[in-house]
C-alpha cells in the first residue's frame, strides 16, 4: 500500500494504487510499530484477568482439570499407552500446549473484529493486531509451564538435556496457530461464518492431535496422512523432550515444519491481500 | 486568521489524481460464506467483469499542502471529506492516482479510538499514545501535561468505565493534542466537550499551526475553520469544487452548495420518506402572517409544519427540531415530547418561532423522530433550510451596522434617571 523511499532531500510516504508492499516492506513496519504491539498484548492480558478472582490461576486451572480428568477415564480406567511418561505428565503436557494453540488460534482469528474501531479509524500494520492475540496467549502457557515443572519434580521424571530443545517446539507451534490464525483473521473481516466455524474447527483438530492419546496407536498406513496435521509433530516432540528417552520424532517433526511454513506463508499472503480492503468491508 | 502560507515552502502532501471506488453493496453489514458461493454457483464469471454498479465517493482529488499551511476541508456529508482523510491516513487505499506525504503523519478521526474501558486512565494514556503512533519515551515525557490537559487527575487510576462522557472526551483530546507529527489530519475532532474545552482544543490545533506544522482540518463547523484556517477546500460529489482563502469558500460554499428549501412536499404515502413509525408528507417554514412567499426576517414570526402519516396506532411520536446557523452552530433545539398519544393517521405539528429571537443568516434544520418520548428512531437531516435577512427596528433599533450574536432576541431593556450630575463631573462635557 505504501512505500517509504528515499529521495535526495527527505524520506517521503508514497501512497499508490497499484504499488504492493513486499515482505521486507513489511517486516520493516512491523519493527517500527513494535511497541504498539507490545501494548496491545498488554492491554489483552490485564484485560482477561481483570475483575477475575482467581486471575492468572486460570491459565493452569484449565489444562489441569482436563488432564486429570482424561488421567482418570483414559489413563486409569482405559489403561491407554502414554508412551513411558506417567499419564498425568503425559496428558497435562499436551494439553498446556494444546491450550496455547488454541488460544492462540482462537485470538488471532476473532482479534480484527474485535479490534474493528482501530482498523477504521487509525492507521498501522493490519498485521499488528493477530501478532499481538498470538502473543497475549504465551503468557497463559509460561504460567502453566511453571506448574508442569512441579509435575515433572513430583513424579520424579528424569529429564536429560534434550529439554533444552522446548522452546523450539512452542515456536513452531506459535507459527501454526499464526499461519491459520491471520488465514482465519483476515477471512473473519469478510465471512463472519469463521466464527461459528472455529469452535467446530478447534473441537475436531484437538481430536486429530495425539493429547489424551499417544500416536502410536495410529495404524501405520495412515500415520502419514495423520502427521500432515502439523500440531501432531509438534505435540510428539514436545513429549519427547520431557521423557528424554527413545527416539526423537525426527519424519514427523520434518512434515510439522514444512507444513507450519506452508501454511504461515498462505496466511501471510491472503492476510496482505485482503488487508487493503479492511476498512471498507468490517 | 492566519496568513496564506508561501508557496515556496516545502511540499507536505501532494495528491494526483486520488479515487476512491465502492461496489454498491460491498459496504453492507457483512457477507456470509454462502452468499459468495451462491453467486459464484449463479454466475461463475461475474466476478471476473467489472461490478454493475459503483460509486465513486472520490474522484480526480489533485491537491498540494505546502509545509506549515493549515488547510479546512469542507463540504456537507458524503461529500467524501472523510474518504479524503483516510486515504491520506493510509487506513484505506485508493482506487486510482497516487499521493505524498512528506513527514510523519497523526490522524486524529476520532477521539479515544482504542480506549479500552476496563483499563484505567493512566493505562489508556499509554495504549492511546501507542495507537497514535508515539513512542513510549515520548508519552513518558509528556505525561504530566497530558494529565494537565485533561483535567482528570483524580481519576487516573480509576478504570475507563467510570469515567463521564466529558471526562473520557477530555482524556483522550490530551493524548491526542500532544502527538507532535509534521502532519496532522484531523475529522470533526471538535464536535464533542463542553465549549471551553471546545476553545482548548482548537487552541491546541492554532499552536500546531504556528509551529510550522501542516494541519488538514475537517469540520462542520464552519466558524472553526474560519478562525484556524489559511487556506481552505470544499468538496461535493468527491470532488474539490471551491478551493482558495478559507473566507472566499466557506461564503461561496454557503451559497451555492448549503441547500435552500422552505418547503418538501411527498403527497405519495408509498414514496415519502421515513421508517417503521412514520413517513413525512409535508415539512414547511413560513411566516405566521401575511403573504407566504415574503422574504423572511429576523423580524418576521415564523411558523415550521411538519405533516405526515403515523403508523404505528399504541406509540407516542414527536419531533425533535434542531436549527442550524450557516457556522454549524445548533442555536436551539425545540420539541415537546411525550405529548399525548394520538391514533395513527396524518398528523400536523406545528411549532411558532417568534420574531425578534433569531440573527440573520442561513440555517438549517434537522428532524429526529422520537418513540414514546425518548428513544430516537428517525433522522432528517437537512430537512429546511431557510434565509432570515436583517431588517430595521426590533433590538436593533436604527442601529444599521453588523449585529453579532448566535441568536438576537428581544430583551426586556429600561433606563430611568436616578439622580443629576454630581459636582466635580457637572460642566465637564463641552460641545
Amino acid at each position: 500500500m505504501a512505500t517509504t523511499q528515499t529521495a535526495p532531500e527527505m524520506k517521503y510516504t508514497v501512497i499508490d494504487s497499484r504499488s504492493r508492499d513486499g515482505l521486507r516492506m513489511l517486516l520493516a513496519e512491523l519493527w517500527q510499530y513494535r511497541e504498539l504491539i507490545y501494548f496491545l498484548v498488554w492491554r489483552d492480558v490485564m484485560v482477561r484477568y481483570k475483575q477475575t478472582v482467581l486471575g492468572l490461576m486460570w491459565a493452569v486451572l484449565q489444562p489441569l482439570i482436563i488432564a486429570l480428568t482424561l488421567s482418570l477415564f483414559l489413563g486409569r480406567l482405559a489403561h491407554l499407552s502414554s508412551d513411558g511418561l506417567p499419564y498425568p505428565v503425559f496428558a497435562y503436557s499436551a494439553m498446556i500446549l494444546w491450550q496455547l494453540f488454541s488460544q492462540a488460534l482462537t485470538g488471532a482469528s476473532n482479534s480484527m473484529l474485535e479490534n474493528e474501531r482501530l482498523v477504521t479509524k487509525s492507521y498501522f500494520p493490519r498485521l499488528v493486531i493477530p501478532i499481538a492475540a498470538v502473543l497475549a496467549s504465551l503468557l497463559d502457557f509460561a504460567v502453566a509451564l511453571v506448574v508442569l515443572v512441579g509435575f515433572l519434580a513430583w513424579f520424579r521424571v528424569a529429564v536429560s538435556w534434550t529439554l533444552l530443545l522446548l522452546p523450539c517446539f512452542v515456536l513452531l507451534t506459535v507459527v501454526i496457530a499464526s499461519g491459520v490464525g491471520f488465514l482465519l483473521a483476515a477471512l473473519n473481516v469478510r465471512y463472519r461464518d469463521v466464527r461459528y466455524t472455529l469452535a467446530f474447527l478447534v473441537q475436531f483438530w484437538f481430536l486429530a492431535t495425539p493429547i489424551a492419546y499417544s500416536s502410536s496407536v495410529v495404524p501405520q498406513r495412515f500415520r502419514f496422512w495423520y502427521g500432515l496435521n502439523p500440531m501432531v509433530g509438534v505435540v510428539e516432540a514436545f513429549r519427547w523432550s520431557l521423557r528424554g528417552a527413545g527416539p526423537a520424532p525426527l519424519v514427523l517433526l520434518a512434515i510439522s515444519c514444512a507444513v507450519a511454513l506452508l501454511l504461515l506463508l498462505i496466511g501471510l499472503a491472503y492476510f496482505q491481500h485482503a488487508e487493503n480492503t479492511f476498512a471498507d468491508t468490517i | 486568521m492566519r496568513t496564506p502560507s508561501n508557496s515556496s515552502n516545502p511540499l507536505a502532501i501532494r495528491c494526483e489524481g486520488i479515487g476512491k471506488c465502492y461496489p454498491i453493496g460491498s459496504r453492507e453489514r457483512y457477507r456470509t460464506l454462502r452468499d459468495t458461493l451462491a453467486d459464484f454457483v449463479r454466475s461463475p464469471l461475474r466476478h471476473l467483469s467489472a461490478p454493475s454498479a459503483e460509486l465513486w465517493a472520490l474522484r480526480g482529488i489533485n491537491l498540494e499542502v505546502r509545509r506549515g499551511e493549515v488547510l479546512g476541508i469542507v463540504g456537507r456529508n458524503g461529500s467524501g471529506k472523510s474518504t479524503l482523510l483516510k486515504i491520506l491516513s493510509r487506513i484505506t487505499k485508493p482506487t486510482e492516482g497516487r499521493a505524498e506525504i512528506h513527514g510523519r503523519m497523526g490522524t486524529l478521526l476520532e477521539v479515544g479510538t482504542g480506549f479500552h474501558p476496563e483499563l484505567t486512565g493512566r493505562e489508556n494514556i499509554y495504549l492511546y499514545g501507542a495507537i497514535l503512533g508515539m513512542a513510549h519515551a515520548e508519552i513518558a515525557r509528556k505525561f504530566d501535561e497530558i494529565v494537565e490537559f485533561s483535567e482528570c487527575e483524580r481519576m487516573l487510576d480509576t478504570a475507563m468505565k467510570h469515567y463521564s462522557s466529558g471526562m473520557y472526551v477530555r482524556l483522550a483530546f490530551a493524548v491526542a493534542a500532544h502527538l507532535e507529527t509534521e502532519i496532522l489530519l484531523a475529522d470533526e475532532v471538535l464536535a464533542v466537550g463542553d465549549a471551553a474545552f471546545q476553545k482548548k482544543c482548537l487552541g491546541k490545533i492554532g499552536d500546531a499551526a504556528s509551529r510550522n506544522r501542516t494541519v488538514l482540518f475537517v469540520s462542520h463547523n464552519l466558524l472553526a475553520v474560519e478562525s484556524l484556517c489559511s487556506r481552505a477546500i470544499c468538496l461535493h460529489g468527491g470532488q474539490i469544487v471551491l478551493e482558495g482563502p478559507t473566507a472566499a469558500v466557506t461564503s461561496r460554499y454557503l451559497q451555492n452548495w448549503m441547500p435552500k428549501f422552505k418547503e418538501v412536499f411527498h403527497p405519495d404515502p408509498g414514496s415519502a420518506p421515513g421508517n417503521d413509525y412514520l413517513r413525512l408528507r409535508r415539512a414547511s417554514i413560513h411566516p405566521q402572517y401575511g403573504d407566504q412567499q415574503e422574504r423572511l426576517t429576523v423580524r418576521t414570526p415564523l411558523v415550521m409544519e411538519f405533516e405526515y402519516w403515523k403508523l404505528s396506532p399504541h406509540t407516542v411520536i414527536d419531533l425533535g427540531v434542531e436549527v442550524i446557523n450557516e457556522h454549524g452552530v445548533n442555536v436551539f433545539t425545540t420539541g415537546r415530547l411525550g405529548s399525548p398519544p394520538a391514533a395513527a393517521g396524518l398528523l400536523r405539528s406545528t411549532c411558532l418561532i417568534p420574531g425578534d429571537l433569531m440573527n440573520n443568516g442561513s440555517y438549517r434544520v434537522h428532524v429526529t423522530v422520537f418513540l414514546n418520548g425518548n428513544a430516537g428512531v428517525g433522522y432528517f437531516e437537512d430537512l429546511l433550510a431557510f434565509e432570515l435577512d436583517d431588517a430595521p427596528g426590533g433590538p436593533r433599533g436604527n442601529y444599521n451596522d453588523f449585529w453579532p450574536g448566535a441568536v438576537r432576541p428581544a430583551m426586556e431593556w429600561k433606563t430611568e434617571h436616578l439622580e443629576p450630575l454630581p459636582a466635580p463631573l457637572a460642566g465637564e462635557y463641552k460641545s
